[in-house]
């Protein structure tokens, strides 16, 4: 068997070896000669001002050797974001906090539970304020989050983007005819897309160290974007990029989470400079809940105007979105994803305002999908309640909404954005000829025969990742305030070694997407060089280019194709040597097995092995070539890539419980070529499990007054193995011509497309009852309260 | 204290408050077993105890005095692969691989009990053991995947054809 692989195909993965047997290294599994570890003293309210801090108790206790507030740390300047729209953090809170969990002091001891005991001898006098907890109230201004702000409402996204103030108005004017006229339906929900905690089962962890010989910061920690994190620690604390040393080696899941640079990660490597010694801090679950960014958090009211027979005339979107209290590292740009999928894969005018407002809650940011489910949840409900409401199948309705196939290539969406390929009517009819969704209605119908509730529910979803094209620096998304101003290329390294082995070194990093053994694959196929030859790495800033990271289902479309260039680059010059060590032509070389052979005659071929020792010695090489095997390419994009599917599933609800159970799963994703289908499928597997975590259980609830109730696990329900069903999944492929690859992005396809399906199917189940619609989380008790209400 | 760890006999001074899963990973440098909430709801730092799957989190280093103990790191014997660890690697039963230790050590527990679970035996009895990544379909798999190993039967074919 060939131990090449070619693109599209089921290779394990190279990197479980390491991680079944409980030998991969994360960073809390680092230990370093009298680490020392942080605690940090955390807000209890969500507003108060702070009017004393007495550390005295702490600072005498047995092993402590600092207690840091804002006096020792003022002079580092606030968090370095991304997107600086918005209030900055201070790296520990300045006299006021603005959420629960906001740190206000950083303790330092020789073991972490000395440092998490002296953290709760820390005395802090608050005076608590009334906080800013409701959305509608925050929008309102009644009361201001931020002195320094004019508003709470920092920005509004609108559709189309980019539009000019008479185009925006002759829309307004276009929808309001629409719904003047005598045949149309208004179809109108509001709807709430509830905030999420991320939940990485690995809590974020950074041990630093600094070496004042060598001047130099080594870092480790558990992020999505290592590259900005030394570029952040550089940039605060005075250190030359190439003099910080960040590594994020195994990433314990992200989802958007760990796509941040947090205070922690820069006051940890400050206090390992401070006091010389390395320092560590693992957060603990609680502070994960109320620390680490949180996701989605919009209210809004979609509606529809559209005709009797399933003609959309119209779509609008009204939503204010909650970021919290600070702005992180996108934080306000997460609503703008939801803008760029505003209208879905669909032809219709499309009117979009979200509003998003400061709050004193916790940051909102990045969570897998990241705007794109919220948009694409409002968008796929109301299409399914238009539907019913005109009695059409809700399929066919879509059907008769979408872009035509005729207008690709160069084709626009009504939300503004140039879409890189679609075929979304084949995609929705290979749903609907699956024996499988047949089946799904059949058992529906069966089960209703027998007295029970059921439904199937139906979406289709598009996605917009893959970022992206360099230009994008112009719409604010640079990197500047990382101090490595990057625009969203990708990189990757190719280096073939004397022995014939190779090194891939690239700039993102994977949190169990597979990075090694997809970069493998690609590597391979394009050299030849066979896949237990070659060694990725990654993570590491001292070996890798400067790279943004693993987020936005953008590696493989944008890292990967660099990956794909640099090894294309470094096979067209091994087929110069292998050219001239066979005295044969260039263009007769082919490269597989480990070996250059040439075409049309057998008997002739050269070794990996013999070509790099060769590149090695340049007295052997033909006249004027340089010695080596390597090449760099950054590789941007013309556009982003725009993925998109339909998902199905069956689902009975108990009339007595409201007890959700779902029976059946089925896809047709779309993500264009596939190169792992093993590890693609795995990324939709769990991308639904969290789009049916949103719908059925999570809910990141705050009380009045601020105070996360659900810091939990217990509190905080996540599916479990006996929550969700097995998942039966179909594709179309619709290459993007963006990339030489052809991919398009798979990372959040799952969670984009699930959690509407699934309260599709929840409120077909109810129809009958009269049920219009539940808001997420589906809990048995809010389902049976929605058909009593429905029943009164 | 004194317990048996991996097959080998360890004996510490540990303060009475350190839980099992401190004791592992700080005293004991064995850092396949992880923790991800410290109050035995997620199952990353599932170990065996006197051959039953415990959450090491939610028992006192000093309760283990006298037990054996099992850690990801020494379920294998010698150079190959447990079933488990075999089954997860050929399923694509981990993406991350934080849980994947508690989540083989929760599974050895439940073959212990069960040698031939159904998939609904399966999914109940790692119910405890959380995974954000996989959605657990091939989890699932993996442990079928091991069972038929251990019973000496040939386990059922992948979804897809392996190329590597």
């Amino acid at each position: 068997m060939s131990t090449t692989s070619a693109l599209g195909g089921v290779v394990r993965r190279r990197e479980d070896p390491a991680l079944v047997t409980g030998t991969g290294l994360y960073v809390d599994d680092v230990k370093r000669t009298g680490m020392l570890h942080a605690a940090f003293v955390r807000s209890p309210y969500a507003h108060a001002r702070i009017t004393s801090i007495d550390a005295d108790e702490a600072r005498s206790m047995d092993g402590v050797k600092a207690v840091y507030t804002a006096d020792d740390v003022r002079h580092l300047g606030s968090l370095p974001v991304q997107v600086p729209v918005g209030q900055a953090r201070p790296l520990l809170a300045d006299g006021t906090v603005k959420h629960m969990g906001e740190a206000v002091a950083m303790v330092v001891a020789a073991t972490r539970t000395q440092a998490q005991d002296a953290a709760d001898a820390v005395f802090v006098d608050y005076d608590a304020l009334e906080a800013v907890v409701d959305l509608k109230d925050a929008a309102s201004d009644r009361m201001k989050v931020h002195d320094g702000l004019d508003s709470n409402i920092l920005v509004t996204w609108t559709t189309p983007f980019g539009a000019d103030d008479e185009t925006q108005a002759g829309l307004v004017d276009q929808i309001a005819a629409a719904k003047d006229r005598d045949d149309t339906v208004v179809v109108s929900l509001e709807m709430n897309n509830q905030r999420l905690l991320p939940t990485a089962i690995e809590p974020r962890s950074v041990v630093a160290e600094w070496n004042s010989g060598y001047e130099e910061m080594t870092l480790w920690s558990s992020s999505q974007m290592i590259s900005a994190v030394a570029g952040a620690v550089g940039k605060v604390l005075g250190i030359p990029y190439n003099h910080v040393h960040a590594i994020a080696p195994e990433v314990g899941g992200g989802f958007g989470a760990k796509l941040n640079v947090y205070p922690d990660e820069i006051l940890v490597p400050w206090a390992a400079k401070q006091l010389g010694k390395a320092v560590k801090y693992t957060e603990n679950r609680r502070e994960a809940a109320v620390s680490t960014i949180q996701g989605r958090g919009w209210i809004g009211t979609a509606t529809i105007t559209g005709t009797r027979e399933g003609e959309v005339l119209a779509y609008e979107l009204d939503a204010i979105c909650d970021m919290g209290a600070y702005s992180q590292n996108f934080t306000v740009a997460i609503p703008f994803l939801g803008v760029f999928v505003g209208s879905g894969q669909y032809k219709f005018p499309t009117r979009l305002k979200l509003d998003c407002v400061t709050t004193h809650l916790q940051t909102t940011d990045a969570y897998r999908g990241a705007g794109r489910p919220e948009a694409i949840y409002y968008l796929e409900r109301i299409m399914d309640a238009y539907s019913r409401e005109i009695g059409m199948d809700s399929a066919a309705v879509r059907m008769k909404n979408f872009i035509p196939n005729e207008e690709f290539p160069g084709a626009m969406s009504p939300a503004g954005f140039a879409i890189d390929t679609g075929d979304y009517g084949t995609n929705l009819q290979a749903m609907l000829d699956l024996p499988e969704y047949s089946e799904m209605k059949a058992e529906r119908d069966r089960l209703r025969s027998e007295g029970k509730l059921a439904g199937v529910g139906l979406s289709t979803y598009m996605e917009v990742c893959g970022f992206g094209p360099s230009g994008l620096v112009d719409l604010g998304f640079s990197w500047a305030e990382y101090g490595v101003p990057s625009a969203f290329n990708g990189s990757g390294l190719v280096r073939v070694n004397p022995d014939g082995t190779a090194n891939v070194i690239i700039g993102t990093g994977p949190s169990g997407q597979g990075h090694k053994t997809t970069w493998s694959q690609i590597v391979s196929q394009q050299t030849g060089i066979e896949m237990d030859k070659i060694k990725v790495t990654y993570g590491d800033t001292k070996e890798a280019p400067v790279s943004i990271g693993s987020f936005g289902s953008r590696s493989a479309a944008v890292d990967g194709a660099a990956a794909f260039e640099a090894a294309g680059k470094v096979r067209e010059k091994a087929a110069k040597v292998a050219a001239h060590l066979l005295e044969a032509s260039e263009d007769d070389i082919r490269f597989e097995d480990g070996a250059a052979h040439v075409a049309g005659s057998p008997d002739k071929s050269i070794s990996w092995e013999e070509i790099a020792k060769t590149a090695y010695q340049p007295h052997l090489l033909p006249e004027g070539m340089e010695g080596g095997m390597e090449a760099h390419a950054i590789f941007s994009p013309t556009n982003a890539t725009w993925p998109f599917g339909t998902m199905a599933c069956l689902v009975s609800v108990d009339s007595d419980t409201g007890d959700v159970k779902i029976l059946r799963w089925v896809n047709v994703d779309d993500c264009g070529e596939v190169i792992n289908p093993m590890i693609v499928d795995g990324q939709i597997h769990g991308g639904v499990a969290q789009g049916i975590g949103q719908a059925l259980f999570e809910d990141a609830i705050y009380d009045g007054d601020g105070n996360l109730l659900t810091a939990g696990l217990i509190d905080y329900p996540m599916p479990t193995a006996a929550d969700v069903p097995s998942y039966e999944l179909h594709r179309t492929v619709t290459p993007t011509d963006v990339n030489p690859l052809g991919v398009k992005g798979v990372g959040e396809a799952g969670t984009i497309g699930s959690a509407q399906t699934l309260v599709n199917a929840v409120v077909d189940a109810l129809a009958e009852k009269g049920v219009k619609h539940v808001d997420m989380p589906l809990r048995p008790k809010r389902v049976w309260q929605a058909m009593q209400d429905a029943q009164n | 204290m004194s317990l048996t760890v991996n097959g080998e006999s360890v004996s510490a001074d540990v303060e009475p408050r350190t839980l099992l899963v401190h004791f592992i990973r700080e005293n004991l440098d064995l850092t396949g077993t992880h923790v991800g909430c410290e109050t035995s709801y997620c199952g990353a730092c599932t170990v065996l105890v006197d051959g039953k799957s415990v959450k090491s989190c939610t028992m006192l280093a000093v309760q283990a005095a006298g037990a054996t103990v099992t850690t990801i790191e020494g379920l294998a014997e010698g150079d190959e692969m447990h079933a488990l660890q075999e089954g997860f690697w050929e399923r694509h039963g981990l993406q991350c691989g934080y849980c994947t230790p508690g989540m083989i050590m929760s599974a050895a527990g439940l073959l212990a009990e069960n040698p031939s679970p159904t998939e609904d035996d399966i999914r109940h009895g790692i119910e405890g053991n959380l995974c954000r990544c996989t959605g657990y379909h091939n989890i699932v798999k993996a442990i079928d995947y091991a069972a038929s190993k251990l019973r000496g039967e040939t386990p059922a074919p992948a979804e897809w054809e392996v190329n590597a």
